[in-house]
């Protein structure tokens, strides 16, 4: 039995029932990694010895009857943004390339506590900035349906690690798209929270009020599992929202009659592959026959979130990553001779080049005198863009959109950074917005996975995972495989 | 030096004294090995996210309160970029356009006359660490180590509008702003130990002139001398250029202690952009007006009630009034002194010569000193029953102050009990005639004044513990019977 390529809810009935164990599972998918990383390239760092012996806890736990959760002994990964205690944590930049955190980020916390296992941490778009993980600062990672193409990014680590099963399941962060656009570009489901629902604490931030963690999993299911248990109330992170978590799973019913659903009428058309616009549409007939409502709608500041976007965060960026400086860790630069030329050096060598533009431009953003014309004008259209949201979610229980204009596209392909930040036309605005959107495939194109975007409100991941659990349920185009050349 | 008047704000910061750091647990304590107070969050890690510590925001309200400022109902934490080895995020968390407090003021008193001084606004930040340079001095240094057990400490910065119109303003005014947050209890105002700041904005105009002229910031202050000293100079060195026909430049300039001058630091132009915008791991602050109120209730007697009080009520002198409501401690010492012998004038009186004298001869505090209020009133006590004379009772005094030991036992271990037997008294008297015919003939002659020394010797004799009044009393009736 291929262990590796089974869902956290397959594999936790086999756990219980004691017919594999946590160890056998963890070996298993080690040895995946081990067989396919070299193609693709997902993890900076894998963490081989302490998850065999997680994994080994794990398993006299069950022998001793301690009650586990669905995610016990299941392997996992996390993006190279998550602290983790004593395990390198990198941001994929080479200014972090030595960084050994002393805590643990929260989300990693809760996951430990649910008996999951660590594998290693994952390759991303170096400080989360980028759609293909080509800006890695280390190397690039490719895609399991194709290994010409980008896995997207920025946490194409995880999702590609997801798709190809080098992990059950993994975590990622989005800030503009960074979970959903690779859960797109690489068949599987990506989920960004609303901001505040998973808590921040230990991720290395990048954009502190757009970034937000969560899952890729390979089904529905699996990704209300990990829901679940990431979500929460931190004390320790001041934007962590202190609401009512649902049990995530009690949304997975196969009934969406009567739900209405939106589709904006500015996701579509130019700019939008028709090829990937028509499988969208396959969908949306899909909800129709499955007796939900769909009605096209409108949110007409749309234009303007990408401009908004690129220059909220940047500015939070260019303060976010100041502490990078070569005094206390990371990277210093040897041939400094005063300390202004080692910050200077430190961070001319240590970061690369999206990252030094985004800096620049966050700098220049909040410099006197152009302060109230570039970021407090950004901030004014980001509450119209919410507005907008918000009138949309008075008629719509969600909104239908495609989750990228295109499928995985080739390396080298995208070097003019517009091209690029293009990538996250159709995410940008959610975060912008600070609501959910769950990033589901739905059939492919030339052999690659298009990804289908649900949008909700506030903390209605519910009903995202209700309509998404419909479709997978009604559809086969929601589940699907890469198969990787050359392995077996 | 009449033509022109002189422009001076402060801006003052003050370290609160909330048991844990700003935005982390670790302990404010001052000292420590360095690096001993910190942690993942103070030190700014990758990752790290800030909570504020409420305690902080209760004790910088209570501050604007007692500043008479209004409280910002809607309030937030906002970034100030710049790099700097002990600045470990390379921003500090303060509050640049939603204070939590402004527009208050507070009264000084120079020269008699109370003057009313406006207080701009009063805002909440973490302080930075601490360079230790591993030479004499930076430029003489290969390097340099990082202490960040400061980083973190909670301070509120409390910007003065430009009223004072002298050095010795700005004095009265960061004295009564010291005796304002001991008396609230929100800081331990001890500038020796940092945990209050100053920095001075300086400048001069012609005397009538509605226009500022151009100032100078003056940091590195670090005494209530150098405030003064500072000052004093640079209004000179100001006055200076302008009389040579020159012009102020606007910069910043450093006190140096040791050569009493001040020096450029860096101009205008080399200010930072501190690229101020709120900080997105912070949400905003939204303040119940009920809150405030509760606050405002529990404020303790400011210094400038207390003084009046003294004044009216107890019939001190203003000066002495003053000087006791000077410092939250000596006020209380009153007090509580006055509560257990209310002779309001002696318990001053003791205060302000002969402790303050010992205070300021040892460089001390009241609060180091074991002299308790219990003590004086005792001490107080045998005076009136003349069990001690007066002068007798500075001894006892020095002796409390020093060892804190109970007056009576001090009477009793070195024998100090005042002498009023007319008898043991007589023998004596009679001993210092014999033994002064000199003075004796000086008195008979008319040198009224031979008495006093013919007194002393008696005290002498006695080790001062004869009763003066029964000695004068002795001396006077045998000399005319001579």
């Amino acid at each position: 039995m291929e262990l590796f390529s089974l869902t956290i809810h397959e594999l936790q009935g086999l756990l219980v029932k004691k017919e594999i164990s946590a160890e056998e599972l963890t070996k298993q998918v080690l040895e995946r990694i081990e067989q396919v990383e070299d193609k693709i390239k997902a993890f900076v760092t894998i963490t081989k010895e302490e998850a065999l012996k997680a994994a080994r806890e794990i398993d006299q736990k069950r022998i001793n009857g301690v009650s586990l959760g669905p995610l016990a002994g299941i392997p996992m990964a996390l993006k190279d943004n998550m602290c983790t205690e004593g395990i390198k944590t990198t941001c994929s930049s080479k200014i972090l390339y030595n960084f050994i955190p002393p805590y643990n980020a929260s989300v990693y916390e809760k996951l430990l506590g649910a008996g999951s296992v660590l594998l290693g941490k994952t390759n991303m778009d170096e400080f989360a900035m980028g759609s293909s993980t080509e800006n890695s600062g280390f190397f690039a990672t490719r895609n399991p349906w194709d290994l010409n193409c980008v896995p997207g990014g920025s946490s194409g680590g995880s999702a590609a690690a997801v798709a190809a099963g080098e992990a059950i399941f993994a975590l990622g962060s989005d800030t503009g798209g960074s979970i959903r656009q690779p859960a797109a570009y690489c068949g599987v489901i990506g989920l960004k929270p609303t901001y505040g629902a998973v808590s921040r604490y230990g991720l290395i931030a990048y954009a502190s009020s757009l970034d937000q963690i969560g899952p890729f999993t390979k089904d529905v299911t699996d990704c209300a599992l990990v829901m679940n248990t990431i979500t929460g109330h931190d004390p320790f992170d001041s934007t962590s929202a202190n609401a009512d978590y649902p049990d995530y799973t009690s949304f997975l019913v196969n009934d969406i009659k009567g739900m209405r659903v939106g589709i904006p009428q500015e996701y579509f058309g130019e700019g939008i592959d028709p090829e990937v616009e028509n499988k969208i549409k396959e969908a949306i007939k899909k909800l129709e026959e499955l007796g939900a409502i769909v009605e096209e709608c409108s949110l007409p500041h749309t234009q303007y979130a990408m401009p908004t976007y690129y220059l909220i965060a940047p500015a939070e960026c260019s303060s976010n990553l100041a502490r990078y400086d070569g005094v206390r860790y990371g990277l210093r630069a040897e041939d400094a001779d005063d300390v202004l030329s080692m910050f200077s050096r430190t961070r001319n060598q240590g970061f690369g080049v999206e990252v030094k533009r985004r800096i620049m431009l966050g700098t220049y953003a909040l410099s006197s005198g152009y302060y109230d014309a570039y970021y407090l004008k950004a901030l004014k259209v980001r509450n119209l863009i919410k507005q907008d949201f918000d009138q949309a979610f008075e008629k719509f229980h969600c909104l239908l959109t495609p989750t990228t204009p295109s499928v995985a596209f080739e390396f080298g392909s995208k070097s003019d950074p517009l091209a690029m930040y293009k990538q996250d036309v159709c995410t940008i605005p959610v975060n912008l917005a600070g609501i959910p959107a769950l990033s589901l495939p739905y059939g492919l194109v030339n052999n690659k996975p298009v990804g289908l975007q649900l949008i909700g409100k506030a903390f209605a991941e519910g009903t995202l995972l209700r309509i998404g659990y419909a479709l997978e349920q009604n559809s086969q185009e929601t589940r699907i495989t890469p198969i990787l050349e050359g392995v077996k | 030096m009449g033509q022109y008047e002189v422009v001076i704000g402060l801006e003052v910061h003050v370290e609160l004294k909330t048991k844990t750091k700003i935005f982390c647990g670790c302990p404010t304590e001052f000292g420590g090995e360095p690096n001993t107070h910190v942690c993942p969050i103070c030190l700014g890690l990758p990752g790290v996210l800030p909570v504020l510590n409420k305690k902080v925001l209760e004790f910088a309200t209570k501050a604007g309160l007692a500043l008479n400022c209004k409280i910002a109902e809607f309030s937030k934490f906002d970034r100030k970029n710049y790099f700097y080895p002990d600045l470990p995020k390379a921003y500090q968390i303060s509050q640049y356009d939603l204070p939590i407090a402004e527009q208050g003021y507070l009264d000084i008193n120079v020269n008699g006359q109370t003057k009313r001084i406006g207080i701009t606004r009063l805002h909440m930040e973490e302080d930075a660490g601490k360079l230790v340079h591993q030479g004499l001095t930076i430029s003489s240094s290969n390097s340099s180590l990082v202490d960040y057990n400061r980083t973190g400490v909670p301070l509120i910065e409390i910007v003065s509008e430009p009223d004072l119109r002298s050095a010795e303003e700005a004095k009265a005014y960061l004295e009564m702003l010291k005796a304002i947050m001991e008396y609230i209890d929100v800081s331990d105002v001890k500038m020796e130990q940092g945990s209050l700041r100053c920095d001075a904005n300086v400048s001069i105009r012609p005397m009538g002139s509605k226009e500022f002229g151009t100032k100078t910031e003056v940091k590195n202050l670090n005494s209530f001398r150098s405030v003064q000293r500072a000052i004093e100079y640079e209004i000179a060195r100001q006055i200076d250029i302008v009389e040579e026909g020159g012009k102020i430049i606007q910069e910043t300039r450093t006190w140096d202690e040791n050569k009493g001058i001040t020096l450029s630091l860096r101009s205008k132009e080399e200010a930072h952009d501190y690229r101020y915008f709120p900080d997105p791991d912070l949400t905003p602050l939204v303040i119940s007006r009920e809150w405030v109120e509760e606050l405002k209730a529990g404020l303790p007697e400011l210094p400038a009630f207390k003084k009046e009080r003294l004044i009216k009520e107890h019939g001190l002198p203003e000066y002495d009034a003053g000087v006791i409501t000077s410092s939250r401690a000596l006020a209380e010492f009153y007090d509580k002194t006055v509560s257990l012998h209310p002779d309001y004038k002696a318990v001053s009186n003791w205060i302000m010569v002969e402790l303050l004298k010992l205070l300021n001869a040892e460089n001390l505090e009241i609060t180091d000193s074991k002299i308790t209020p219990q003590g004086l009133a005792k001490m107080l006590k045998m005076i009136e029953k003349g069990t001690i004379s007066g002068k007798i009772a500075k001894q006892v005094f020095e002796e409390m102050f020093n060892t804190g030991k109970d007056p009576e036992v001090i009477v009793k271990e070195k024998g100090l009990v005042q002498i009023s037997d007319e008898g043991q008294i007589s023998t004596i008297v009679d001993q210092v005639i014999a033994n002064n015919p000199k003075s004796v003939q000086d008195f008979k002659a008319g040198k009224e004044k031979a008495i006093g020394f013919l007194v002393g010797q008696v005290m002498k004799e006695t080790r001062g513990q004869a009763n003066p009044g029964v000695v004068n009393k002795l001396l006077k009736e045998k000399l005319t019977k001579l």
